[in-house]
C-alpha cells in the first residue's frame, strides 16, 4: 500500500458537484501535477460531507484543515501554500470568529453531530469497496452469515430499538419479524429511495456517499426473513445514486458479498435497481410496489400489509434507505450500542437536511431527543442577519409548522405529532420573521395537490378545496369561515384519505393555524399579509373561471 | 380459518358474524345500510370514493367499510357524528366538480350520486367547482358515449372492463384532479379496442357512461311517409322492458311490447326470435358440416364459436384473430333478420328495399356497431345489379339499432302506459318464432337451441327431454357432453362448452388458441349472463336480475307450443319459398358473413 504525505478529500456530493466542485478538482489536479506531488498528495473524491452551504469543499489530512467555497482559481495557491509549503490558506478556511480557524472536528456544525448513517459520507471513496471494507464494511453481515442465525439477526434489531426513518417510525424489528415470520415460497426485500420532499436528500446522500452500506443492510435484512432477491426504488433524478449504487453492486457481486452462496454460506442474495419515474405517491409502500410490478403507482388498501402480501403478492420487507444504513453498525457494534444513542422509545440518530433561515445549512445526524433549539442554534449557528426565528417546518411537505414556544420540545416521533408535525423522512426548513404562514402552507399543499394519485376522493378533491381557499386567502379574498372551513377539510382529509400522503397532506396547514391562527385571521379581515410576501390581490391571468353545468359545446366526431 | 366466526359491535349491539366478512358485509347482514359509491363486489374494491367509513374503537383515521376486514374485538360505529360529517363533506367535494344538471342527464333517474346526496341530506355544497367542465364529449364510438365532465372516479367501469370483460381498453391516466378514465393515448373509445359491449354502462353510478342516443334517428324514419318502417324485438327485450316501467325484474312483456311498439307507428311489428330460428338452422348445419368432416378424418375447425354476440366477435377479431376460422359464418339474428326484411319480405310485400327502414330493438349497445359493419350490407348487393343501384343508394341491412332503454324513453315521450297495454301478437310473416328462438337470451340458449335441432337431424330422433338443463344456469363457464347415436349406428359424444363474459370467453379461446380445446362447439356471450344482462338493458340494481330475466324467457319457452326451430312454419316457408335449404348459395349471400383481423392499436390511421 501506498503511503501519502497529504490526503485531500474532496465532496463529491451532488450539490458540491452542481457548484462547481469538479472544476476545482481538476484543477487541483493540474497544480499538483505541475509540481510533482502526485506521489504525496492523494485526492479522495467523497460523498456528501453535510455542510452543502459551505460547498465546494475539501478536507485535508492529517490535521483536518476544512477549505469551503472552492474555485478552480483557489487550487493554485493551495498547492503552492499548503501542500508544498505547509501553509494554510487562511481566507479559504471557515472563520469561527476573527483570526481562528478551526479544523474540521472544531467546527460546531461538524462536532455536535452523532454519525451512524452518515459515518462514511465525506470520509471515504464511495466508488471503492476496499475502503468501505477498510471502515468494517461487511463486517455486519459477515458477523450476521458466521454467527448468527436469522432469529438472532431480527431478534438484535429490535433489540437496538431502531424505528422506520422513512417517516411513520414503524418499529424495524417487529417488521422484519411478521416478514420472517410470514409463510412465502418467495420472499423479497425492497428498499424504498423514493425519496421525495422537496429539500430532502439524506438517502440521495447515502446512495451517492456510501452505497455499500446499504447493500450490506439489506443483504443482512434478506438473511433475517428469508428473501434471496431484493429491489432498490430509487427515482430517476438521482442518476448519480443510481450509477455509484449500481457500481457498488457490480463490486460487491464481484466480491463474493452479493449472489450466490455468500461467504460461502448457503446464504443467496440477489440485488436489482428499479427506477421510477418521479411521483411522490411512489414513495408510499403499496404504491411503490405497484410502481415495480409495473403497474400505476398508486396505494393500495393495507392490510394486508406487505410483510405478508407485498410485491407480486409474496411477503415483502420493505425500509427506506436510512432504515438500512442504520443496520450494518447494530449488526457489528451490538444493539448496545444503537441503544446508548438517543432516548427510550427512540433509539439511534436521524438525518435531517437542515434548510432555509439557518447560518449553516445542509445534512446533519443528530440523536433522536435532541431539541430544535440545539439544532437550529448549536448546529446550524442561528438565525442569520439578526432576524428573529418563527417557525420550523418539520417533516417535508406533510410536515407541521413548529413555532418558538416549542423550541424546547425534544425530536422524537410522539412529541412531533402531539405538535401536530411528523418525523417524515427528515426535512427541516427553518423560517425567520420575514416568512409568512399562509404562504409557506399555500407553498407546501401545493406540492401535495400536484403529487395527489388521485386515488381516493379526499385527497384528489379535497387538498385542492383547501389550495383554493389558501390561495384566496393570499390573494386577499379571503372569507369570513374560511378558517374554520380549512380546520374541518383538513380534518376530513386526515381522517377518511386512503394513504398516508392524503392522510398527512394538511399538516403544514393545521399546525400553522393553530400555532399562526392571528397571521390568518389579518390576511383575512384586514387583508393584511404581516410579514409583507403574500401579494393580497388577484393576478388575474387568461384562464377562465370555472363553470359549472355547462353545455358541451365541441364534439369530437367518427373519423 | 375461513369460517372462522369473530364476535363485533356494531353501534354498540353485539354481532357474531364470519370472521372473512368485511365491515360492508357484517353491516348488510346486521340491517346496517352504509352507503357506496365505488364498490362492487369482488368487481371493484379500491376504496376510493370513501362514502362508506365508519369509526373503528383504536383507529386513529376512519376506516372505508368496503375494503376493511372484521377482526374478533372490533368495535364498529357507523352513525356518529364524525363519520357523518366525513361522508357528507366528501360528497361535497364530488359535487363540486360535478355539473348539475340533473334535468337533462340520462342517468336522472338512476343516478347514484344523486339518490345518496339526497339521502346524506345535501342541501348547498359549500366547494366551488376546481375545474373546468367543458371537456369534449367522447362520441367517437357508435355504442358509447362518454362524458368526462360527469365522472366521478369511481373507477367501476375500469374495473368492469378489466376484471369481468378482461378487455381493459379504459384505465385511469394523469395524476391527482387532473386524473381521468382515459384509453391508450387518450384517444376516443371508437378509436380503441372497445368491444361495444356497454357493461362501463350500466356499472357507471353517474351519467358519465351513456348508450349512443339513436332514438331521433327512428323518429325521423317514422314521420317519413315514404319510408316502411319495420322493427325487430330482441328475445331479451322482453323479459326487461317492463322495468323501464317500474314492473317487477322479471316480468315477462312480449305482448305488451308488441302492443307499444305498434302504437310507435311501425309499419310491420316483428320479432327478432324468427331470425334466431333461421340462425339455428344456418348454424346447426354449418356445425354439423364440420363435425361430419372430422369425423371422417378430413379438416375442418372445431370447435365452432357461435357469432351472434357482436361484442364478442370485436373482442376475438381484436384479441384472438387467428382464432377466426373457428367462428361460425353466420350472421347475428339482427342482421339476418335486416337482409331477410329488404329482400324476402320486400320482395312479398312488393316494396323497394330502398323505402324499407329496419329498426331493431336490442339488449346490446355493441348491436349498434354491427349494423354499421361495412359489410352489413348484403341486402344492398343482393340488388344492386337487379334494380340498376347506384353507390348513393347504398343502404344498411339494419338502419337503426336502439337498446330497450331507448325503447322505454320512446313509449315515455309519446305518453304510453305500459302497464296497462293490451297483449298483442306480432305481425307475419316475420314475427313467428319457437321455444328455442327465445332462450337466445339467456347464456346457453343458443346452445341449447341449437342442440334441439342438431340431434334431431343428426339421431332422427327427438331429444329426450326438451329442456337441456345441463347448458343452462349463471355460472360463467360451463361444459356437458352430449351423447348421440347418428341414424347409421354411429355414436357421438359432443363436447360442448359455454361462457358468457368476455373474461371467461378468454379461458375458452385461450385453449383455442394454443390447440388444446376439448370442445366441438362453444357458445359465447359478451355479456355475463347472456343478452338478458346485455350493455343496453334496464339498470337494476337487483343482484339477482340475471336469475330473473332468464326464468321469464324458460317460461316463455314453455309456454310455446313450437319449440324448435327447424318446426317453425314460416321458417319451413322461408326455405321452401326463398333460401331452398340451409347454406344454400342464397343463404351464404345474405345470411352469413366474415370477419376482419384486427390490430389492438390501430395507429394513425387518419389519412384514408
Amino acid at each position: 500500500m501506498k503511503i501519502y504525505r497529504i490526503h485531500a478529500l474532496i465532496c463529491a456530493g451532488g450539490q458540491c458537484i452542481s457548484a462547481g466542485g469538479n472544476d476545482f478538482e481538476a484543477a487541483l489536479r493540474t497544480e499538483i501535477q505541475k509540481h510533482g506531488l502526485e506521489e504525496e498528495v492523494q485526492i479522495v473524491e467523497t460523498g456528501c460531507m453535510g455542510a452543502c452551504e459551505m460547498g465546494p469543499m475539501m478536507v485535508v489530512y492529517p490535521e483536518g484543515t476544512l477549505y469551503i467555497h472552492l474555485q478552480p482559481e483557489n487550487a493554485k495557491e493551495i498547492v503552492e501554500e499548503h501542500f508544498l509549503k505547509g501553509r494554510k490558506v487562511h481566507q479559504l478556511m471557515w472563520e469561527k470568529a476573527e483570526g481562528h480557524f478551526p479544523t474540521l472536528n472544531e467546527v460546531p456544525f461538524f462536532a455536535l453531530q452523532t454519525k451512524i448513517v452518515l459515518r462514511n459520507c465525506g470520509v471515504i471513496n464511495p466508488e471503492n469497496i476496499e475502503e468501505y471494507i477498510a471502515y468494517d464494511g461487511y463486517t455486519g453481515l459477515a458477523k450476521a452469515l458466521g454467527e448468527m442465525t436469522p432469529e438472532d439477526v431480527v431478534a438484535e434489531i429490535e433489540k437496538s430499538g431502531l424505528r422506520g426513518r422513512g417517516g411513520a417510525g414503524f418499529p424495524t424489528g417487529l417488521k422484519w419479524k411478521l416478514t420472517a415470520q410470514a409463510k412465502g415460497d418467495q420472499k423479497y426485500v425492497v428498499c424504498n429511495a423514493d425519496e421525495g420532499d422537496p429539500g430532502a436528500y439524506m438517502d440521495r446522500s447515502v446512495l451517492e456517499g456510501d452505497p455499500h452500506t446499504l447493500i450490506e443492510g439489506m443483504a443482512i435484512a434478506g438473511y433475517a426473513v428469508g428473501a434471496n432477491q431484493g429491489y432498490v426504488y430509487c427515482r430517476a433524478e438521482y442518476p448519480l445514486a443510481i450509477q455509484r449504487l449500481q457500481k457498488a453492486i457490480q463490486q460487491a457481486k464481484s466480491a463474493g458479498l452479493l449472489g450466490n452462496q455468500i461467504l460461502g454460506s448457503r446464504f443467496s442474495f440477489q440485488l436489482q435497481i428499479r427506477i421510477g419515474a418521479g411521483a411522490f405517491v411512489c414513495g408510499e409502500e403499496t404504491a411503490l410496489l405497484s410502481s415495480i410490478e409495473g403497474k400505476r403507482g398508486e396505494p393500495r388498501k393495507k392490510p394486508p400489509y406487505p410483510a405478508t402480501c407485498g410485491l407480486f403478492g409474496k411477503p415483502t420487507l420493505i425500509n427506506n434507505v436510512e432504515t438500512f444504513a442504520n443496520i450494518p453498525v447494530i449488526l457489528s457494534k451490538g444493539s448496545s450500542f444503537f441503544n446508548a444513542i438517543g432516548k427510550e422509545g427512540c433509539r439511534g440518530t436521524k438525518v435531517f437536511s437542515l434548510a432555509g433561515h439557518v447560518k449553516t445549512t445542509g445534512l446533519i445526524e443528530v440523536p433522536l431527543g435532541i431539541t430544535m433549539k440545539e439544532i437550529i442554534y448549536d448546529i446550524g449557528g442561528g438565525i442569520p442577519g439578526g432576524k428573529v426565528f418563527k417557525g420550523a417546518l418539520i417533516g417535508g411537505p406533510s410536515g407541521g409548522v413548529i413555532p418558538s414556544s416549542q423550541l424546547d420540545v425534544p425530536i422524537d416521533y410522539e412529541h412531533l405529532n402531539t405538535l401536530g408535525a411528523i418525523m417524515g423522512s427528515g426535512g427541516l426548513i427553518v423560517m425567520d420573521e420575514s416568512s409568512c404562514m399562509v404562504d409557506i402552507a399555500k407553498f407546501f399543499l401545493q406540492f401535495t395537490v400536484g403529487e395527489s394519485c388521485g386515488k381516493c376522493t379526499p385527497c384528489r378533491e379535497g387538498t385542492r378545496q383547501m389550495y383554493e381557499i389558501l390561495d384566496r386567502i393570499s390573494c386577499g379574498e379571503g372569507r369570513e369561515g374560511d378558517i374554520e372551513k380549512l380546520e374541518s377539510l383538513g380534518k376530513v382529509i386526515q381522517d377518511t384519505s386512503l394513504c398516508g400522503l392524503g392522510q398527512s397532506a394538511p399538516n403544514p396547514v393545521l399546525s400553522s393555524i393553530r400555532w399562526f391562527r392571528d397571521e390568518y385571521e389579518a390576511h383575512i379581515k384586514k387583508k393584511v399579509c404581516p410579514a409583507g410576501v403574500c401579494t393580497m390581490t388577484k393576478i388575474t391571468t387568461n384562464k377562465e373561471e370555472p363553470r359549472r353545468g355547462r353545455k358541451k359545446a365541441s364534439t369530437r366526431t367518427i373519423t | 380459518m375461513e369460517n372462522k366466526t369473530v364476535n363485533i359491535k356494531i353501534n354498540g349491539n353485539d354481532y357474531t358474524v364470519d370472521g372473512s366478512l368485511t365491515i360492508l358485509k357484517a353491516c348488510r347482514q346486521a340491517g346496517i345500510s352504509i352507503p357506496t359509491l365505488c364498490y362492487m363486489e369482488n368487481i371493484c374494491e379500491e376504496g376510493s370514493c370513501g362514502i362508506c367509513v365508519v369509526e373503528v374503537a383504536k383507529s386513529h383515521t376512519l376506516q372505508r367499510a368496503c375494503i376493511t376486514q372484521v377482526y374478533d374485538g372490533m368495535e364498529i360505529q357507523t352513525n356518529t357524528s364524525r363519520v357523518r360529517q366525513a361522508r357528507k363533506t366528501i360528497l361535497e367535494l364530488i359535487l363540486a366538480n360535478h355539473p348539475q344538471d340533473c334535468l337533462n342527464c340520462a342517468a336522472s333517474e338512476i343516478c347514484e350520486l344523486r339518490k345518496i346526496s339526497y339521502d346524506l341530506g345535501i342541501d348547498e355544497t359549500p366547494f366551488e367547482p376546481t375545474k373546468d367542465l367543458d371537456l369534449p364529449l367522447d362520441t367517437t364510438s357508435p355504442a358509447i358515449v362518454r362524458d368526462l365532465n360527469k365522472c366521478i372516479l369511481c373507477r367501476r367501469c375500469v374495473k368492469e372492463c378489466e376484471i369481468v370483460q378482461s378487455v381493459n381498453v379504459i384505465e385511469i391516466a394523469g395524476r391527482g384532479i387532473n386524473s381521468k378514465v382515459s384509453c391508450f393515448m387518450d384517444k376516443g373509445l371508437g378509436e380503441s379496442y372497445c368491444t361495444n359491449c356497454g357493461q362501463c354502462i350500466k356499472v357507471c353510478p353517474v351519467g358519465a357512461l351513456t348508450e349512443k342516443n339513436d332514438v331521433d334517428r327512428v323518429w325521423d324514419y317514422l314521420a317519413d311517409p315514404k319510408k316502411h318502417v319495420v322493427v325487430q324485438t330482441a328475445p331479451a327485450v322482453r323479459v326487461a322492458l317492463g322495468e323501464e316501467f317500474g314492473m317487477p325484474v322479471g316480468s315477462l312483456v312480449t305482448g305488451k311490447m308488441a302492443a307499444g311498439v305498434r302504437r310507435l307507428g311501425f309499419d310491420g311489428v316483428f320479432d327478432t326470435d324468427f331470425a334466431a330460428d333461421l340462425t339455428i338452422l344456418e348454424e346447426g348445419t354449418e356445425f354439423i358440416g364440420r363435425l361430419t368432416k372430422v369425423l371422417n378424418g378430413e379438416s375442418a375447425h372445431l370447435p365452432l364459436i357461435t357469432s351472434c354476440s357482436p361484442g364478442w366477435i370485436k373482442f376475438i377479431e381484436h384479441f384472438f384473430p387467428k382464432c377466426l376460422p373457428n367462428v361460425s359464418s353466420c350472421k347475428s339474428p339482427q342482421q339476418m333478420f335486416g337482409a331477410v326484411t329488404k329482400t324476402y319480405y320486400a320482395q312479398q310485400k312488393n316494396l323497394d328495399p330502398r323505402d324499407v327502414i329496419c329498426v331493431s330493438v336490442m339488449p346490446c349497445t355493441a348491436k349498434k356497431y354491427e349494423c354499421l359493419r361495412p359489410e352489413m350490407d348484403d341486402a344492398f348487393d343482393h340488388w344492386k345489379d337487379k334494380l340498376m343501384l347506384k353507390d348513393e343508394d347504398h343502404f344498411q341491412d339494419v338502419d337503426v339499432a336502439i337498446t330497450t332503454r331507448e325503447l322505454g324513453r320512446m313509449m315515455k315521450e309519446v305518453g304510453i302506459d305500459f302497464e296497462h297495454l293490451p297483449e298483442e301478437s306480432f305481425d307475419s310473416p316475420l314475427g313467428e318464432s319457437t321455444g328455442a328462438a327465445v332462450i337466445f337470451g339467456a347464456t346457453g340458449g343458443v346452445m341449447e337451441a341449437a342442440l334441439r335441432t342438431v340431434y334431431e337431424v343428426v339421431t332422427g330422433q327427438a331429444l329426450p327431454k326438451v329442456e337441456l338443463e345441463i347448458v343452462r344456469g349463471m355460472k360463467g363457464i360451463r361444459t356437458a357432453d352430449i351423447p348421440m347415436v347418428s341414424a347409421d349406428g354411429k355414436e357421438i359424444i359432443a363436447k360442448v362448452a359455454i361462457a358468457s363474459g368476455l373474461g371467461n370467453a378468454r379461458v375458452l379461446l385461450e385453449e383455442v388458441s394454443n390447440g388444446t380445446s376439448p370442445y366441438h362447439f362453444i357458445e359465447i356471450m359478451a355479456c355475463p349472463g347472456g343478452c338478458l344482462n346485455g350493455g343496453g338493458q334496464p339498470i337494476s340494481n337487483d343482484p339477482n336480475v340475471c336469475e330473473k330475466r332468464a326464468a321469464a324467457l324458460y317460461s316463455q319457452d314453455e309456454a310455446i307450443t313450437i319449440r324448435k326451430s327447424h318446426d317453425n312454419p314460416e321458417i319451413k316457408k322461408i326455405y321452401e319459398n326463398y333460401f331452398e335449404k340451409p347454406n344454400s348459395h342464397l343463404a351464404h349471400e345474405l345470411l352469413h358473413t366474415s370477419y376482419v383481423e384486427r390490430d389492438l392499436y390501430e395507429l394513425e390511421k387518419e389519412d384514408n
